[in-house]
C-alpha cells in the first residue's frame, strides 16, 4: 500500500480573526517555507470580520501564487444576511474555476460552472457527490465525522467521477454553527455590538466543564473541538483510499513545521511514528483526537493499526 | 391569508392518532431507524405501523409527512432508498429531505410525491432555497430557526416554494444540519444516526456531601444543579460550562428554554408562512393532544377573524422558561 505521488497537502482557510499584520506575516511564511501545495483563503466564519482583511486578499493571492501554491477563495458557510448573500454571490460570480463553495446559495449563484464543494455542504455519501459533479464540482471536501469505511467508498466514487478529494487531517474540528456569536454572548454582547472581542483568542475560546475537562472551543459563531484532529499515522491508508488531498487547518502552532511532519511522510524521508511525535511537541498541551475516523467519539484518540478495509 | 396548517409531530402509532383527532392538518413522522433525525428507542413506526397510520389519517383527511432528513454515510444510502420507495408505496404525502442525494434519487424515483426541506438541510437565504426548489422540485421549506419575521416576510417574496417554520416546542440555536457536537463526546452522529445527546450515555450523579446532580453525557459533566434547582437533561448545546474570564460556569451556547410563539401567530400568518411545525416526536400522547388541540383553537381563531385566545397556549408552557426565539427580534444573536 504505497503512498500516492499524487497527494497535495494544502492549507484550509483560517478560521479565527487573527489581525490583518498577523495573516501578511503568516501567508508570507506559508509562501516561503511550508510545503504546501494549496491554500485556501477567505473569510468562512464571520461576516463581518470580512472587511479587515478583504483588501490584503489580492496582494496574498499574488504572493502565494509567485510562490507556486495553487489558491482557492472560500465562501461563507452561514448565509442569511444581506451582505453574507452579496458576498456569496460575488465570490461565486468570479471567473476563476478555484473557488470554494460552503452554502447552496453559492450553489445557486455558481450555476454549472466549475467550483469546489467545502466542508460546510454536506457531501456525505456517493449518490450526493455524483449529484454535486453533475453540478460542476471539480472538487470534493469530505465532512470531518465520516468514519473510515464511508470516507474509503466516498474517496473512490470521487476518483471514479473525475473529482478532487480532500479531507482534514489536522486542527480543530469544525463541530457546529449558529446564528448568535457565542464569543459576543460570554462577553454580554450579541453580534451586533461585538466589538471583535473574538480577535483576543487566536486559537479560539477555551470552553471546560463544571470538573475542569476543556471539551469545546468558541470561535464567534462556531464551535469547534477542544482536541486537534490529528491522522498523520493514518495518511498511508487515507491516501490508498482515493484522498487526492489532505487539508491541515491554521491553528495558533508553527504551520509551516506541521506541514513539514505531513510532508516528510509523504515524502518517505520520515517514519509516521517519528512525524506524529514531532506534532507532539509541537502541539505542546492540545489534545490530539482521531475519533471522528474510526467511527467513535471524535475526541479520542486510537492508537496502532486498525484492520485493513 | 395563508392556510396556516397546523403539521404535528407523531414519535408512535398511538401519538399519530392523537394529534389526528386533536386537529392536525398533517403529521410527521419517521421509521425506527438512522434515516430521520429523531432515531430515539421506543419511537417510530416500521412499514406496517406506518401503513396502518397513513390509512388511519387519510380516512380523517390527514396528510402524513415521512422525515428523511439525515445524511447517508457513504456505502449506506440503500437504507434511505429503501425508506423512500416503502413510503411511497404507502403513500405518504411528501418526503422532508436533507440531503442532495436523496433529493436527487426521490426526485427522479417517485416525481408524484411532494418534497418538502428539512430544516437540516439549513437553507437560510432565497438563493439556497431556490436551488433545491429548482433542482428537486421542493414545495416547501422548513424554515431553519434563526430568522426575524421580517426576515421571513422577505423571503417569502422571493421564493417560488410555501414555507413552514416551527412555532412550539424545543429551541436550539446551533444550525441543523451542521453539529457535530453529540458525535464528538459519544460516537453517535446527528447527521448520521439522527441521534443528539443520546439517552443511552446520560448519567445523573448526586454529590453526597453537597448536594449536587450533575448531569453527564458519556461521562462529561454538562451541568450541575444545586440541590433546589431541578437538574436539566444534558444536552451539549444547553450544558453550562466555564471559560477563562467565566470561571463561575454559564450557559455558554442558550439557556434551557422551551420555544413558544403563539403571540406571534397572526404576524406568521400575515407574512404568508403556510404551515406552522409543533415540535415534540418525543413527547407523550397527553402532550401532544394538549398542544395539539389548543393551536387548533387558536389558529381556527384567527383564520375566522375572531382573536384567538392566546392564554392557553402561553400557559402550555407555564413553569417553563419560554422564548419566541429568534422570531421577533435579532438581538439574542
Amino acid at each position: 500500500m504505497a503512498v500516492t505521488d499524487m497527494e497535495k497537502l494544502t492549507l484550509g482557510p483560517i478560521a479565527y480573526h487573527w489581525s490583518r499584520d498577523e495573516r501578511r506575516d503568516f501567508y508570507a511564511r506559508v509562501a516561503d517555507e511550508a510545503p504546501v501545495d494549496e491554500v485556501y483563503l477567505g473569510e468562512v466564519i464571520c461576516s463581518k470580520r470580512a472587511p479587515f482583511h478583504e483588501a490584503d486578499l489580492p496582494a496574498t493571492i499574488d504572493r502565494l501564487e509567485r510562490a507556486g501554491k495553487t489558491v482557492i477563495v472560500s465562501s461563507l458557510a452561514e448565509v442569511m444576511l444581506a451582505r453574507e448573500r452579496k458576498a456569496t454571490a460575488d465570490l461565486a460570480g468570479m471567473d476563476s474555476p478555484e473557488i470554494e463553495l460552503n452554502n447552496a446559495a453559492g450553489l445557486f449563484a455558481r450555476e454549472k460552472r466549475p467550483h469546489r464543494v467545502g466542508p460546510f455542504l454536506n457531501a456525505y455519501n456517493e449518490a450526493t457527490i455524483a449529484w454535486m459533479a453533475g453540478q460542476g464540482a471539480t472538487h470534493v471536501t469530505l465532512p470531518v465525522e465520516l468514519p473510515r469505511e464511508a470516507v474509503n467508498v466516498a474517496a473512490k466514487a470521487a476518483r471514479n467521477l473525475g473529482l478532487g478529494v480532500e479531507l482534514q487531517v489536522f486542527g480543530r474540528a469544525p463541530l457546529a454553527v449558529s446564528a448568535r456569536c457565542y464569543h459576543a454572548r460570554a462577553h454580554g454582547r450579541t453580534k451586533d455590538n461585538c466589538q471583535f472581542v473574538c480577535e483576543n483568542d487566536p486559537d479560539g475560546m477555551p470552553l471546560s466543564t463544571r470538573d475542569g475537562d476543556p471539551i469545546l472551543r468558541v470561535n464567534g459563531i462556531q464551535t469547534q473541538s477542544e482536541s486537534y484532529v490529528d491522522l498523520l499515522p493514518e495518511i498511508e491508508e487515507i491516501g490508498a483510499m482515493g484522498v487526492s488531498h489532505l487539508r491541515l487547518m491554521p491553528q495558533a502552532v508553527d504551520m509551516v513545521e506541521v506541514a513539514w511532519a505531513f510532508r516528510d511522510v509523504l515524502d518517505g524521508a520520515c517514519s509516521a511514528e517519528e512525524a506524529d511525535s514531532r506534532l507532539r511537541a509541537m502541539c505542546g498541551s492540545a489534545g490530539l483526537s482521531n475519533g471522528f475516523y474510526f467511527g467513535t467519539a471524535g475526541y479520542r484518540r486510537i492508537e496502532g493499526a486498525a484492520p485493513a478495509l | 391569508m395563508s392556510l396556516a396548517e397546523l403539521i404535528c409531530p407523531a414519535g408512535t402509532p398511538a401519538a399519530l392518532r392523537t394529534a389526528v383527532d386533536a386537529g392536525a392538518d398533517a403529521v410527521y413522522c419517521g421509521f425506527q431507524d438512522a434515516t430521520n433525525a429523531r432515531n430515539f428507542p421506543g419511537l417510530n413506526f416500521t412499514p406496517e405501523e406506518l401503513e396502518a397510520a397513513v390509512a388511519y389519517a387519510h380516512a380523517r383527511g390527514t396528510k402524513v409527512l415521512l422525515a428523511l432528513n439525515t445524511y447517508p454515510p457513504a456505502g449506506k444510502v440503500d437504507l434511505w432508498r429503501h425508506a423512500a420507495d416503502t413510503g411511497a408505496r404507502i403513500g405518504v404525502d411528501a418526503f422532508i429531505v436533507a440531503d442532495m442525494g436523496v433529493a436527487d434519487y426521490i426526485a427522479r424515483t417517485h416525481p408524484g410525491v411532494r418534497l418538502h426541506l428539512s430544516v437540516q438541510a439549513a437553507a437560510s437565504s432565497p438563493e439556497a432555497i431556490r436551488y433545491y426548489v429548482e433542482n428537486f422540485g421542493v414545495k416547501r421549506v422548513v424554515l431553519p430557526r434563526i430568522l426575524t419575521i421580517p426576515e421571513i416576510r422577505k423571503i417569502r417574496q422571493d421564493i417560488p416554494c410555501e414555507i413552514e417554520t416551527f412555532i412550539f416546542g424545543n429551541h436550539g440555536l446551533m444550525v441543523e444540519g451542521r453539529c457535530s457536537l453529540t458525535n464528538y463526546l459519544t460516537g453517535q452522529s446527528t447527521n448520521m444516526d439522527g441521534v443528539c445527546s443520546p439517552a443511552s450515555d446520560v448519567e445523573y450523579i448526586r454529590d453526597e456531601a453537597t448536594g449536587e446532580m450533575s448531569s453527564c453525557l458519556n461521562g462529561f459533566t454538562i451541568d450541575r444543579f444545586g440541590p433546589e434547582e431541578k437538574a436539566g437533561y444534558p444536552t451539549i448545546c444547553k450544558g453550562r460550562y466555564t471559560a477563562p474570564h467565566r470561571p463561575e460556569g454559564y450557559y455558554a451556547f442558550e439557556e434551557p428554554v422551551s420555544l413558544n410563539l403563539s403571540r406571534l401567530l397572526p404576524e406568521l400568518i400575515d407574512a404568508g408562512v403556510h404551515a406552522f411545525k409543533i415540535e415534540g416526536r418525543q413527547r407523550s400522547k397527553a402532550y401532544v393532544r394538549s398542544v395539539v388541540s389548543s393551536f387548533r383553537r387558536a389558529v381556527d381563531d384567527i383564520r375566522a377573524g375572531r382573536t384567538a385566545n392566546i392564554e392557553d397556549l402561553v400557559a402550555l408552557t407555564e413553569g417553563q422558561k419560554q422564548t419566541q426565539g429568534a422570531f421577533e427580534t435579532k438581538k439574542w444573536r
